[in-house]
C-alpha cells in the first residue's frame, strides 16, 4: 500500500512548506526572544529575565482576569444566542418582536455585521452607548436635563462589560451563520416532529436532541471566536478599559514601545498569551465534555415538559437587541461618514459633508485593487488548498493529519505580532521582501485556517451514502469530488470563501510588514488614520472595507439559490 | 552657492505656487551643484521614497503628498508616503532587516522620528549618517552647540536626523466652557477639584501621557536642572516625590476617578469635541486651528500653555543605514528645510506647524514670506506661546512611565 501513501506524503509536504515552515519559524523566533535571544539587539545567550519582567508588570492580574471573562462570557453568550436564533429560524422558540417580520431576509441582515471590519463596529458601538454617545443625544437634553454628557463608565468599564457586548454583536452572526449552515447537514423538521410525536415540548426537543448534534458541526468555528475574543487588539483598544488592559494588548503596547529592547517582554507576553489559549480552549472542551454528560442524564430521564426559563426570556430580550445594536452600529458610522461637525446633545448632525468620500475617490483605488488582489488569490488558494487537503484525507485515510490540524491553526492561537516579526525575517533570509506576492503567502497563513475550520465540519458531515451510490454506479472518485461533493457543499464552500475574504482583507500587520509597506491596503490606510480617530474617516474606510466582503457573502448566498431555481427549472 | 535666490526671482518668491514651475528647477539644481550635491542629485533622481511617517494626520499627509509631488519635479524624486500607526513598526521593519543580514536595499528610506525612538535607532546603529551638514540647506539651521536642532530630549543628533517641524506642548480647551484656563499645576489642580471629571490626560504608556506628566514634573521639582542629567534611582525619588504629592491629590477628580484614561490624543481631542471633558492636550500649537479647520473641533477651542512655559521638542526624520534610496532621501530632507516648504508648513491653512529654520539666516523675501503667513484666531503667537521648556533626558520619561503604571495600575 505503499504508493496510496505518496499523494499524502506529497500533500504534507507541500503543507508544511507553504503554510507550517514559516509558522513555526516565526515562532521559533518568538520563543527565542522570549528566553533572551535577539541577535539584532546584540542579545545571545539564554535568561528567563523577560519572563521576570512580564510577571513584574503591575495591574497583569487584572489583564488576565479582564481577558479570560471577556474571552469567556462573549462566546458564551454569543453561541448560547446563535443556537437560540437557529432555533428561532425553524420555529421552535417564540416571537422575537421586530424580527419575525424579517425572518425570510434573516441570512441577509446579518450580512452587514458580518463582513464589517470589528474595529469598525467597536467603533459604532462606542459611539451608539458612551455618555456622549448617540443613545445619550436622543435623549438629551429634554429628558436627561444633560447639556454635557455625563461621567459614565458605559465604554471601557473597567470590568469588560463594553468589550463583551461588542464582541457578542460582531460574533453572533457568524456562529449564527455557522449553525445554519450545519443545520442542513441535520434533518430538523423530520427529527422535530418526531420528537414532538413522542411528546417532547419544542425547546426540550431542541436542546435534547438537535443541540447535541449540532455541536460537534460548529465545535471549531466556536473555537476561533474564543480564541478571537481572547486576543482581539482592535475591540479592546476601542471597548476595553487600558490601565491596564487586555494581555493582547499589554503585548501590543511592549512590542510597539519606543524601547527595542522591550521586544524581549513582549516576546514572553506573546508566549504567555498564546499559552493562554491552548489553556481556554481545554477548558473549554472540558467544561463542554462536562454539559454533554449532564445533557445526556436528563436525556434519560425521559422528561418531556419544560418550562419557560428565565434563560429563555433572557435570550428573547437579548437577541434582538445585539442584532439592532450591530446594526445601528453600522448605521450611526454611515452618518458619520458624511458628517462634517456633530456636536453633543445634537439627535443629528449640525452640519454635513462630503468631503471624505470625494477625496478618497482619488486615493482608495489603489488601496482597494491591492486588497482586492490579496484577498481574492489568497482565499481563492485557501479554499483550493483545503480542498485537496480533505480530499487527500478521504482518499487515503489516515491519522497524522489530527497533529496537523492543530498546527494549521497555530496562526490564529498566536498573536500576530509575535509571530510576524519572525516570520518577516525568515521571509527576508528567503529573499522575498515587498512585493503583493509575499503579502498574498502571509494572509493566506491566516485565511488558510479559517477557510478550513469553516469547512472541515461539513465536509466530513457529508452523507457518506450519496459516494457510496456513487461508487457502485462506477463514477471515479475525481467525478465523485466534481459532481457530487462539490455540488452538494456548494454553499458551505462558498460561506468559506467568502470567511477567506474578509479575513483577508482585515489584515493589517501583515501587510504593512511583510508587504514593507509597499502594498497599501483599504486596512493599512484605515487602521493609521484610525490612530487620529476621526469617526468620519473611520466611517468612510469602514464602510469601504465591509463593502467587499459583503459582496462575497451576497455572492455566497445567492448563488446556491440560484442554481437550485435552475435546476427547479 | 545658494544664489539662486537673486532679486530678479526673490520678488516672485512671494507665491509658494512658483516652486512648481519648471524654471525654478533648472534655476535651483544649476545654483546647488557643489560637486557633492550634484552627485546627490545624480543618483537621486529616478527613485521613489518611502517615507515611513505616522499616519494619523490627515493634513500632515496631504503635506507630504505636496513634498512628493514638488520635489518630482525638481529632482523626479518621488515620495511615498508609508502610514504607520505608530512609528516603532518602523523601527522593527529595519531591525528585521538587521537580523536578517538585508544591510543593503533596505525598504525603509526615511522615518519621521524623533525622541525614544531616535534614541533606540541611534544605539542600535541603524541609522545611516552624519549627512545634515552635506545638506546645503542645512545652513538655514542653527547647528550650534546646544541649538534646539542639534538635541533630540537631550540625545545629540550628531548629524543623524534633519528637523522638519517645530512640537511644542500645548493644552486645547473649549473657551466657550472654560472661562479661567489653569496656568499652573497648583491651579491645575484647584480647577479640577472645582470641575470633577472634566480633566484626564491620555494613558501613560502613549507619549503624549508621558509629556504630560514631564510637563507636570518639570514645574513641581525643586531642581529642573537635575533632569537634564541621566535619572538615577536617588534623583528619581528626590524629584519626583512633589510630582506624586500632586498627582495623588489630583487623581480622584480625573475623568472616570482617574481609573481609565484615552489611548492617545487624538481620542482625547474626540473626547474634548464631544463635550466629555473641558481640556484636551496635543503637542502642536496649531492643534486647536488645525482642529478647527478640519471640524473636528468647536470654532471656539483655543490652545494655552502654563504660564512658566510648555515642552517643546523637534520632529525629525533620519535615513536608516541600509536604506535603498539614500540620495534621494536626501534631496527630500533638504527640500524640507527649504525657507519656502517651511513657510507653506506653518500656514495654518495647510499645516500651522512652526518652522524650524533659524530666522536669522533668512533675506529679506524670506523673511517676508513667513510675515505675510495667514492667521487665525485659534493659533497663538510665538510670544503667546512663552518659554520653550527642554525635554528631560529619555530616561526620566521611561522611569515616569513604570513608576506611574507601579502606583495606579491595578
Amino acid at each position: 500500500m505503499l504508493t496510496s501513501h505518496w499523494p499524502k506524503l506529497l500533500m504534507l509536504i507541500a503543507l508544511g512548506m507553504s503554510i507550517l515552515l514559516p509558522v513555526v519559524v516565526g515562532l521559533g523566533e518568538a520563543l527565542r526572544a522570549a528566553f533572551g535571544i535577539l541577535p539584532a539587539l546584540g542579545r545571545h545567550s539564554f535568561s528567563v529575565d523577560a519572563w521576570q519582567q512580564l510577571w513584574q508588570l503591575p495591574g497583569l492580574i487584572s489583564s488576565l482576569r479582564l481577558t479570560l471573562f471577556s474571552g469567556f462570557a462573549a462566546t458564551i453568550m454569543a453561541l448560547a444566542l446563535a443556537i437560540f436564533g437557529s432555533s428561532w429560524v425553524y420555529n421552535i422558540s417564540p416571537k422575537l418582536f421586530f424580527l419575525d417580520k424579517l425572518k425570510p431576509l434573516m441570512q441577509f441582515i446579518m450580512v452587514p455585521v458580518l463582513a464589517a471590519p470589528h474595529a469598525a463596529i467597536a467603533i459604532g458601538l462606542a459611539f451608539l452607548i458612551a455618555p456622549s454617545g448617540w443613545l445619550a443625544r436622543w435623549l438629551s437634553p429634554w429628558l436627561t436635563n444633560w447639556t454635557l454628557p455625563p461621567d459614565w463608565a458605559t465604554v471601557q468599564d473597567l470590568w469588560g462589560l463594553s468589550l463583551t457586548l461588542g464582541l457578542v454583536i460582531k460574533e453572533l452572526p457568524f456562529l449564527w451563520l455557522v449553525c445554519l449552515v450545519a443545520l442542513k447537514q441535520i434533518n430538523v423538521s423530520k427529527q422535530m416532529s418526531l420528537a414532538q410525536s413522542m411528546g417532547y415540548s419544542h425547546s426540550l426537543a431542541w436542546r435534547k436532541i438537535i443541540i447535541p448534534q449540532l455541536y460537534p458541526l460548529i465545535r471549531l468555528p466556536v473555537m476561533v471566536v474564543l480564541v478571537y475574543a481572547l486576543s482581539t487588539v482592535d475591540m479592546a483598544q476601542i471597548l476595553g478599559p487600558n490601565n491596564p488592559p487586555t494581555l493582547a494588548l499589554v503585548a501590543l503596547r511592549l512590542y510597539t514601545d519606543a524601547n527595542v529592547q522591550m521586544l524581549l517582554p513582549a516576546s514572553a507576553a506573546a508566549i504567555s498569551l498564546a499559552m493562554l489559549m491552548v489553556m481556554s480552549i481545554l477548558l473549554w472542551e472540558m467544561s463542554v465534555r462536562g454539559l454533554m454528560l449532564v445533557n445526556k442524564v436528563s436525556i434519560r430521564s425521559g422528561e418531556r415538559a419544560s418550562k419557560w426559563t428565565l434563560l429563555g426570556t433572557i435570550l428573547t430580550t437579548a437577541l434582538p437587541i445585539s442584532f439592532l445594536l450591530g446594526l445601528l452600529s453600522l448605521l450611526v458610522l454611515a452618518i458619520w461618514s458624511i458628517t462634517w461637525r456633530w456636536s453633543f446633545p445634537e439627535a443629528w448632525p449640525t452640519s454635513w459633508s462630503f468631503d471624505y468620500w470625494l477625496q478618497l475617490l482619488t486615493e482608495w483605488p489603489l488601496a482597494l485593487k491591492h486588497s482586492l488582489i490579496t484577498a481574492l488569490m489568497s482565499s481563492g488558494l485557501a479554499l483550493m488548498l483545503t480542498v485537496i487537503w480533505l480530499e487527500v484525507q478521504d482518499r487515503f485515510g489516515g491519522h497524522v493529519y489530527r497533529a496537523t490540524l492543530w498546527l494549521i491553526y497555530l496562526p490564529l492561537l498566536v498573536p500576530q505580532i509575535a509571530f510576524l516579526y519572525g516570520l518577516k525575517v525568515s521571509f527576508l533570509r528567503l529573499g522575498l521582501s515587498g512585493g503583493i506576492g509575499t503579502v498574498i503567502w502571509a494572509h493566506l497563513l491566516f485565511v488558510f485556517p479559517y477557510v478550513m475550520l469553516s469547512l472541515v465540519d461539513s465536509w466530513r458531515a457529508l452523507d457518506q451514502r450519496y459516494l457510496s451510490v456513487a461508487a457502485s454506479l462506477g463514477s471515479s472518485s475525481w467525478t465523485c469530488l466534481w459532481r457530487i461533493k462539490l455540488r452538494l457543499l456548494l454553499r458551505p464552500l462558498l460561506i468559506a470563501w467568502a470567511i477567506g475574504m474578509a479575513v483577508s482583507i482585515s489584515q493589517y500587520l501583515p501587510t504593512l510588514l511583510i508587504g514593507a509597506g509597499r502594498v497599501e491596503s483599504l486596512t493599512t490606510e484605515a487602521v493609521s488614520l484610525a490612530s487620529g480617530a476621526d469617526r468620519r474617516l473611520v466611517g468612510v474606510y469602514g464602510l469601504l472595507q465591509a463593502l467587499v466582503p459583503l459582496l462575497a457573502y451576497s455572492f455566497a448566498l445567492l448563488l446556491p439559490r440560484w442554481f437550485a431555481l435552475k435546476h427547479m427549472k | 552657492m545658494m544664489t539662486f535666490l537673486n532679486n530678479s526671482w526673490a520678488t516672485q518668491l512671494s507665491s509658494i505656487v512658483l516652486m512648481t514651475s519648471l524654471g525654478f528647477l533648472s534655476q535651483m539644481t544649476h545654483a546647488t551643484s557643489t560637486p557633492q550635491w550634484q552627485q546627490t542629485i545624480d543618483q537621486g533622481a529616478g527613485d521613489t521614497v518611502y517615507w515611513h511617517a505616522w499616519g494619523g494626520d490627515v493634513r500632515t499627509n496631504d503635506f507630504i503628498t505636496w513634498v512628493g509631488e514638488q520635489t518630482e519635479i525638481l529632482y523626479d524624486v518621488k515620495v511615498k508616503q508609508v502610514k504607520l500607526s505608530s512609528t516603532s513598526e518602523a523601527v522593527t521593519q529595519v531591525l528585521a532587516e538587521k537580523a536578517a543580514g538585508q544591510n543593503t536595499n533596505g525598504t525603509v528610506d526615511m522615518i519621521w522620528i524623533n525622541g525614544a525612538n531616535f534614541l533606540a535607532m541611534k544605539e542600535q546603529e541603524l541609522l545611516h549618517g552624519p549627512f545634515v551638514t552635506d545638506l546645503p540647506n542645512s545652513k538655514y539651521l542653527n547647528l550650534g552647540p546646544n541649538a534646539p536642532a542639534t538635541v533630540d530630549f537631550t540625545e545629540a543628533v550628531a548629524g543623524l536626523e534633519v528637523p522638519w517641524r517645530l512640537a511644542r506642548f500645548v493644552f486645547i480647551v473649549d473657551s466657550k466652557r472654560v472661562a479661567q484656563v489653569p496656568l499652573s499645576m497648583a491651579q491645575m489642580l484647584t480647577w479640577a477639584k472645582a470641575n470633577p471629571g472634566r480633566l484626564t490626560h491620555p494613558v501613560v504608556s502613549n507619549f503624549m501621557g508621558t509629556t504630560f506628566l514631564k510637563q507636570a514634573l518639570i514645574e513641581l521639582t525643586p531642581d529642573v536642572s537635575l533632569l537634564q542629567q541621566p535619572a538615577t534611582e536617588q534623583s528619581f525619588i528626590a524629584a519626583t516625590a512633589p510630582l506624586w504629592r500632586w498627582y495623588d491629590e489630583i487623581k480622584p477628580y480625573l475623568w472616570r476617578a482617574g481609573k481609565n484614561f484615552p489611548e492617545n490624543e487624538s481620542i482625547q481631542q474626540q473626547m474634548l469635541s464631544d463635550g466629555a471633558i473641558d481640556i484636551a492636550m496635543a503637542f502642536d500649537p496649531a492643534a486647536a486651528a488645525a482642529g478647527i479647520a478640519s471640524g473636528l473641533l468647536p470654532k471656539s477651542a483655543r490652545v494655552f500653555v502654563p504660564s512658566q512655559g510648555s515642552l517643546g521638542n523637534v520632529s525629525f526624520v533620519a535615513i536608516p543605514y541600509n536604506a535603498s534610496h539614500r540620495a534621494a532621501a536626501k534631496l527630500v530632507a533638504n527640500f524640507l528645510l527649504q525657507p519656502e516648504t517651511q513657510a507653506r508648513m506653518q500656514n495654518i491653512n495647510v499645516l500651522g506647524s512652526f518652522s524650524v529654520l533659524d530666522p536669522t539666516q533668512f533675506n529679506e523675501t524670506q523673511a517676508q514670506v513667513f510675515a505675510d503667513l495667514p492667521t487665525s484666531e485659534a493659533l497663538p503667537t510665538l510670544t503667546e506661546l512663552g518659554p520653550t521648556l527642554l525635554e528631560p533626558h529619555a530616561s526620566w520619561g521611561e522611569k515616569l512611565k513604570q513608576q506611574w503604571s507601579q502606583r495606579y495600575s491595578q
